[in-house]
């Protein structure tokens, strides 16, 4: 894209009053980023009249060292190093008025190990930068230096399943429901019967925390009854992710410290916690051999709007780093926002070592993870067993499915849903070793394995045709041809 | 009680034709494969014994199907599960286990609770079986 700028330096450059951004050297078209450098790109919608380059230029300046005007003490320091630099503006292919902005950081802008740090600078005030319409930041290159300075997930997929003792298939959970008003009696009662039934995890919803109904010590103390003695009818490790989500850190230690005393092997938080409070509770869970589940409520007050907020890839990288073991991220087939490819975008970004520059699945750059721990995906929210073959296909094998309608809405009870889960996905798994083209044949697959298990047969027969197609709001944007700048 | 572990606990046992195609499927993907065999199987036993060490470099199914019958015919009432591991960078552990040998009868296992500070309680989980000393247990 032309640029038309003409960088000043010197006393033309300090003399007091307002400069244009792109003068004051906030957009360097010939920068090359360093290796070290944090690269955020954001999609700009600059008001009418604002010329785009100066646009990215005013978002590289305000979310760095600018302010509105000149101002002299500049000159006190290394200022052309902490001056972040617009170096590349392409327009959005079919989005007109809408552009990709590319902005470079020095390492040196940011604190090591903290997210709160890195997005005071990044999503901090300049979202509400008034010559730009809307503003998303759609992905950010992380530098190996910076992705040190993290612990990284707590536990890490591997180590997961080496503590669960489960191999080669998906991990199934389920979310109690009614979500609110289960005494902690009754609470227990579909923890028992779903891991019973074949399930590995169940699951608080992100409001249960500790209210009238049911106290947490309660939920707590009943939950941990129901995983002992279904894992004692098993014989496998079972865990049900208490919710430790509270209004201060103090309690939300202690909580955790009670899931651990009882023997829980999982814990969880809300996203609405905070960075700050996330990364505290991953390095608490790394010092108490806990899985850490992360639910990203909230999330979709900022994720789902093409133009505005922030992706969900951003997202998930900065929870990569914050250190949590498990985190939501779609589904494909279910009832919430997932377009395929996009969603794919943000599983690799978690489970990989290396992600290339993928256009198609919205990763912008080529991001190295330096040995961090992965990250499970969790997928939830309107799936039943009749999709098993679809959720392999699109989700893999290292992601947790959870079936909480398609379990306890199960017309032979929570034991038989739980068991039809657990059926279908193993008859999947197992075609898939096998060679079976699974994709293509998985319902006859299904069927198959319903002869021999009534609640399958019972649950496919059941939610038949169930399938939640509408048009996705956040699909990547991107031309096969690559475009000029 | 059938103990659930492993990938394919809730489907029929599988024989030995459908053991060699979960076995050749790890062959394929360039994991070694090895048989364990326990009869122990407390679900944090986390080391069975190993029928020989895992078969690395072996490029067929049937030597591993093999294998699983000589086992089979020492410790034919023992748990026996074959295993599979992946050397890849950023792995290095299990990528598929799953159980092919069940004791005849299996008689699970019980919750011992200890009551301690108020309601809170102190689980631990024990095998029927284990009662009875190695080897002396189905």
């Amino acid at each position: 894209m032309p640029d038309g700028s003409e960088k000043l330096t010197g006393k033309a450059r300090y003399s007091a009053g307002v400069l244009e951004y792109k003068k004051m050297g906030y957009w360097e078209p010939d920068y090359e980023p360093k290796d070290t450098d944090i690269i955020s790109l954001f999609r700009i919608t600059p008001q009418e009249g604002v010329d785009p380059v100066e646009a990215a230029a005013a978002v590289a300046g305000e979310s760095s060292t600018a302010t509105w005007t000149v101002v002299w003490t500049d000159r006190l320091t290394a200022c052309e190093k902490y001056r972040a630099k617009a170096y590349r503006v392409d327009p959005v292919p079919n989005s007109p008025g809408q552009y990709f902005a590319y902005i470079a950081y020095d390492l040196d802008l940011f604190e090591p190990g903290s997210i709160a740090n890195l997005t005071a600078s990044i999503i901090g005030n300049v979202f509400g930068f008034k010559p730009l319409k809307a503003l998303r930041l759609e992905d950010m290159r992380l530098p190996v230096a910076y992705i040190k300075t993290f612990q990284g997930p707590a536990t890490g997929i591997v180590v997961e399943r080496e503590r669960l003792n489960c191999f080669g298939r998906p991990l199934l959970g389920a979310t109690v429901k009614p979500k609110l008003g289960l005494s902690g009696r009754n609470y227990g009662r579909v923890v028992y019967e779903a891991l019973k039934g074949g399930l590995d995890f169940t699951k608080d919803d992100e409001n249960i925390n500790s209210q009238p109904f049911m106290h947490w010590r309660d939920r707590f103390l009943y939950c941990m009854e129901a995983v002992n003695r279904a894992s004692a009818a098993s014989g496998e490790v079972k865990g049900t992710y208490l919710n430790v989500t509270a209004g201060t850190m103090e309690e939300m230690y202690k909580r955790a410290e009670f899931a651990k005393d009882l023997g829980s092997v999982i814990i969880m938080i809300d996203l609405v916690i905070g960075y700050t409070a996330i990364q505290s509770m991953a390095n608490w869970a790394r010092d108490n051999d806990m899985i850490l589940h992360l639910h990203r409520a909230g999330h979709s007050t900022y994720t789902r709007q093409r133009n505005h907020g922030v992706s969900f890839r951003v997202i998930a990288k900065w929870m990569r780093l914050a250190g949590v073991d498990h985190i939501h991220a779609g589904t494909v087939v279910g009832k919430l926002e997932g377009d395929p490819a996009t969603t794919k975008g943000f599983y690799d970004i978690m489970r990989e070592e290396y992600n290339p520059q993928s256009l198609e699945t919205g990763i912008f750059f080529d991001q190295h993870w330096a040995s961090i721990n992965k990250l499970m995906p969790v997928a939830s929210g309107g799936i039943h067993a009749g999709q098993m073959h679809q959720l392999i296909q699109y989700l893999g094998e290292d992601v947790v499915l959870q079936f909480g309608g398609g379990t306890i809405g199960h017309p032979g009870g929570i034991q038989a849903g739980a068991e039809a889960n657990r059926v279908a996905l193993e008859a999947m798994i197992f075609a898939r070793n096998a060679g079976d083209d699974y994709v293509q044949n998985g319902p006859e697959i299904l069927a198959r394995a319903a002869k021999n298990c009534t609640p399958l047969k019972q649950a496919l027969d059941t939610w038949k045709g169930v399938s939640f197609n509408y048009e996705s709001t956040d699909a990547p944007d991107f031309v096969v041809t690559p475009t000029t700048s | 009680m059938k103990l659930r572990q492993g990938a394919f606990s809730f489907l029929p046992d599988l024989d030995d034709s459908q053991i060699h195609t979960q076995v050749q499927y790890c062959i394929d993907q360039g994991w070694a494969v090895s048989v364990e065999y326990t009869d122990d199987p407390h679900p944090r036993n986390t080391y069975w014994e190993m029928w020989g060490h895992p078969m690395f470099d072996n490029p067929d199914a049937a030597a591993v199907v093999f294998e699983l019958n000589e086992c089979r015919k020492q410790f034919g009432d023992y748990y026996i599960r074959i295993i599979a591991f992946d050397s890849t960078h950023g792995w290095e552990s299990i990528k598929l286990s799953f159980i092919v040998n069940r004791p005849k009868e299996e008689p699970g296992f019980h919750v011992t609770r200890e009551e301690i500070k108020g309601r809170s309680m102190r689980y631990s989980i024990n095998s029927y079986a284990t009662k009875n000393p190695e080897g002396k247990r189905y």
